[in-house]
């Protein structure tokens, strides 16, 4: 159960990440950052298939990390956390074809390491 | 390849993205620990400890330092990579940990430092590289 519920949990976080930048890639940037353009953009944004897809998905991660906390302690889903950073690096690289470079992966590592022993 | 003026915006974006959602989440769970448990599942109590939880001004400004940061987040992401934002961001972590010492005097151990530093250093690489680099940018 506890596996299960951590797999929702950060799988739904990447899941929701991934969804959320591929559809923000797609709609594009505001033409400013004025209140009117914002506005804009923000109409725009809840119309998204892509963006209300990922909402889904951080609906999901949401209530089994509710679900997790009212069975285990919270400093137990933190090693989970931290591969969630690499994971989701990595799926940026494959399904977003971001150019994941030789010193952005080593940044990821330490990055993983660091929030490891910090959380 | 990003002009100079996005890049502006990408600088003043990730800080608003770490403020927020680091001082957001300590916000909220110094308010939510005033609330006290949630004691019953079921629709009707999760509605008055909604009601409790949000009566509390600790929580109201904690779950609005956490929406601005997902507008941030979102605004962000049409432009910049993210493994470029996840990884920066990152380092709300070790400004938590640090706030914590710094803010609160509470005790760091030798092993929590380590892990601020690597955040740190892997936040430095990262920020290093281009913020953008796939090719979908319209």
């Amino acid at each position: 159960m506890t596996a299960f519920l951590l797999t929702l949990v950060v799988g739904g976080g990447v899941v929701g990440d991934l969804l959320k930048a591929h559809g923000m890639r797609l709609q594009g940037a505001p033409a400013t950052l004025g209140p009117e353009a914002l506005a804009r953009f923000g109409i725009a944004t809840v119309r998204n298939a892509w963006f209300l897809l990922a909402l889904v998905a951080y609906a999901i991660s949401f209530f089994g990390f509710m679900a997790l906390l009212s069975i285990r302690d919270v400093s137990f889903a933190v090693p989970a956390t931290a591969l969630g950073y690499a994971l989701e690096t990595l799926l940026a690289r494959l399904f977003l074809h971001e150019q994941v470079s030789l010193r952005r992966w080593a940044g990821a590592a330490l990055v993983v390491a660091g929030v490891a022993l910090l959380a | 390849m990003i002009d100079s003026a996005l890049a502006g915006k990408t600088r003043i974006l990730l800080a608003i993205v770490i403020v927020s959602n680091s001082i957001g989440n300590v916000v909220l769970s110094y308010g939510m620990r005033g609330v006290g448990d949630i004691s019953s599942y079921s629709p009707a109590s999760l509605v008055s400890s909604s009601i409790a939880a949000f009566a509390n001004p600790w929580v109201l400004l904690g779950t609005s330092l956490l929406v601005l940061f997902f507008a941030a987040h979102t605004l962000l992401l049409t432009w910049a990579d993210l493994s470029y934002v996840l990884l920066v961001t990152s380092c709300g972590y070790a400004l938590v940990a640090a706030l914590g010492a710094i803010v609160l005097d509470e005790s760091i151990s030798p092993l929590r430092w380590c892990g601020i530093a690597l955040v740190s250093c892997g936040v430095a690489l990262v920020a290093s590289t281009p913020v953008s680099t796939s090719e979908e940018r319209p």
